[in-house]
């Protein structure tokens, strides 16, 4: 057997998988976005038409689209920063010299990441719920009148945010722990013989050293976040008043509550094109600095 | 600052952070073993002052927990295997068979980790619906059987095989799958074990596929069950936390047992390269 027949031979099972399962209904999702695709559809293809960029052109004027996308920006511009403060703060303290009991913090503070989302989203409403949870219990006692977290359509967002950083810093945290003892010793040395604090070791070595790993963990925490789903399905069903519907949300709701799945595609690639964008922009952006 | 305070600093904020992760958790255990009704209260009680059982006899009994817990198992289970073995052998191509635009193919394939998985289950709901998979166990494990970062994580590891190994093995006249079979398997262990726990886990976790290709409660994953649970606002908040501690304790107890292996391979697929 010649070696370039075994590799595609290698190669086919998972190409295979990938192509019919993602390549092809991703193309699928452009096709379907361009049709009225919908519960009529569904019974009958002949009532399948071709509607071009209507369903965009609709999405454009429908508040509640621009709504799920607003407060999906929310969440990533809110949540992506905090919890990378989150992350960062968490390897620092892990690696400071000073931490006792690293593998007990460490295992600790990630065992969120591996929690499945739904479960701890049930706990977390229970946790922030107004009357018998624990958040108002807490607040009560430093004499904080009770907040309606879920139920509020100001709080319902933040308190979504505050559960996605505990769910997820420990993920980069373990990558900025990694990042952070690649950074060699020698450079704190010389700092330090300079007679630099440790706030400008922080500064001007932590902080440049770990640079690329800040662009990569960005970018990753950008795009997991706009992703947003399963919390508020199961937190607030996209209430109250609608302020937590995502983009997704609404492509669920749309798609498999209405049926019209033309206009749910053209939501996913809506979110998509975003996502693509953004992305591009911060590696631009990245790319830029560097030259400067 | 003074040594000490610093430490005494550093050591608080640890032991404050390591609480604020725990807690939720080590609450929701505590409210699984108290009777039903007695979690609303104030203050909210820490512990069951007369644990029982008899959320976890309940579930299993009559919100049929057990079977979404067999589901979950079957279904995490067979996406493991399948796509170990899928994305071990296109890995292992990718990294050390040599074929006409290996590179060119491979770059595509990085390029797909751009797309967000939720674009393709539109279309692939009505596919499976034309073929009649929509609601079956093989609906969800088929678009699970393979993934790039998969691939990709076996590529990183297979490169630092050494090329010898294999050309003395091609030169004796072995066939390429048993060069893959008792030569390069045994040396990717490491990989092995790593891609089974991150793919476990992230096919027990996952939520949104599932809740779109299962329709039927009777086909539910654990995580569809307590969410339906959750929104139907008919448990208590003992039972639920039954049905959450059932839903988590599986991942949580495999990724202690696993550590190591895990977070290693959480690193080796972060690094792009």
């Amino acid at each position: 057997m010649n070696a370039s027949r075994a590799a595609w031979l290698f190669l086919a099972p998972a190409l295979l998988v990938l192509g019919v399962f993602f390549l092809l209904p991703v193309l699928g999702a452009l096709l379907l976005s361009f049709t009225d695709y919908d519960l009529y559809a569904l019974a009958n293809l002949h009532n399948l038409r071709f509607v071009a960029l209507g369903n965009y052109w609709a999405l454009l004027h429908r508040p509640l689209f621009w709504a799920a996308l607003g407060h999906t920006f929310y969440f990533v511009v809110v949540g992506v920063p905090l919890s990378m403060a989150a992350s960062l703060g968490a390897a620092l303290l892990l690696h400071s010299r000073l931490a006792r009991f690293k593998p007990f913090f460490r295992t600790a503070l990630f065992a969120p990441v591996v929690t499945t989302a739904v479960a701890m989203a049930v706990v977390w409403r229970y946790l922030f719920n107004t009357k018998y949870g624990w958040a108002n219990h807490l607040l009560g006692m430093l004499g904080i009148h009770p907040v309606n977290w879920l139920g509020d359509p100001h709080w319902a967002m933040p308190t979504i945010i505050l559960f996605a950083v505990w769910k997820n810093f420990g993920y980069n945290m373990i990558i900025f722990l990694a990042g952070l003892q690649a950074v060699p010793l020698e450079l704190y040395e010389a700092a330090r013989i300079d007679g630099a604090s440790t706030w400008r070791q922080f500064r001007h070595v932590t902080l440049p050293m770990l640079g690329p790993t800040l662009l990569m963990v960005a970018i990753l925490t950008v795009s997991g976040y706009f992703q947003l789903f399963a919390e508020p399905y199961v937190m607030t069903e996209g209430g109250p008043l609608q302020s937590t519907t995502s983009v997704l949300y609404l492509m669920y709701e749309d798609g498999f509550k209405w049926w019209n799945l033309g206009t749910a595609s053209a939501e996913a690639f809506v979110l998509f094109m975003v996502m693509f964008a953004v992305t591009a922009a911060m590696l631009r952006l990245a790319r830029r600095r560097e030259a400067a | 600052m003074n040594p000490r305070l610093a430490r005494a600093l550093v050591n608080g904020l640890l032991l404050g952070a390591a609480a604020v992760a725990l807690f939720p958790l080590l609450w929701m255990l505590a409210v699984s073993f108290m009777p039903a009704g007695t979690s609303n209260a104030l203050p909210p009680p820490l512990w069951p002052s007369h644990p029982t059982l008899d959320n976890y006899r309940r579930l299993f009994g009559q919100a049929g927990m057990g079977s979404y817990l067999a589901n979950s198992l079957l279904i995490a289970g067979t996406i493991t295997l399948l796509s170990l073995v899928f994305n071990l052998l296109a890995g292992y191509a990718f990294a050390k068979l040599r074929f006409a635009g290996r590179e060119r193919l491979f770059r595509v394939l990085l390029g797909l980790l751009v797309v967000p998985a939720q674009v393709a289950m539109l279309p692939l709901f009505l596919m499976f619906k034309y073929t009649g998979l929509v609601d079956s166990y093989v609906g969800v494990v088929l678009p699970g059987m393979a993934s790039v970062l998969g691939i990709f994580l076996v590529r990183q590891y297979a490169r630092g095989l050494p090329d010898e190994l294999l050309e003395a093995a091609r030169i004796d006249g072995a066939s390429e799958l048993y060069i893959f079979m008792r030569i390069v398997l045994p040396l990717l262990r490491p990989v092995v074990a790593t891609l089974a726990i991150l793919t476990f886990l992230t096919a027990w976790n996952d939520f949104m596929w599932p809740l779109i290709e299962l329709t039927d409660q009777g086909h539910y994953t654990l995580p569809l069950g307590l969410a339906s649970m959750a929104r139907e606002h008919t448990e208590g908040t003992e039972q639920m936390m039954a049905g959450s501690v059932l839903t988590v304790l599986p991942v949580l107890a495999l990724f202690l047992a696993m550590q190591r292996q895990y977070l290693d391979g959480l690193l080796l697929g972060s690094v792009k390269g």
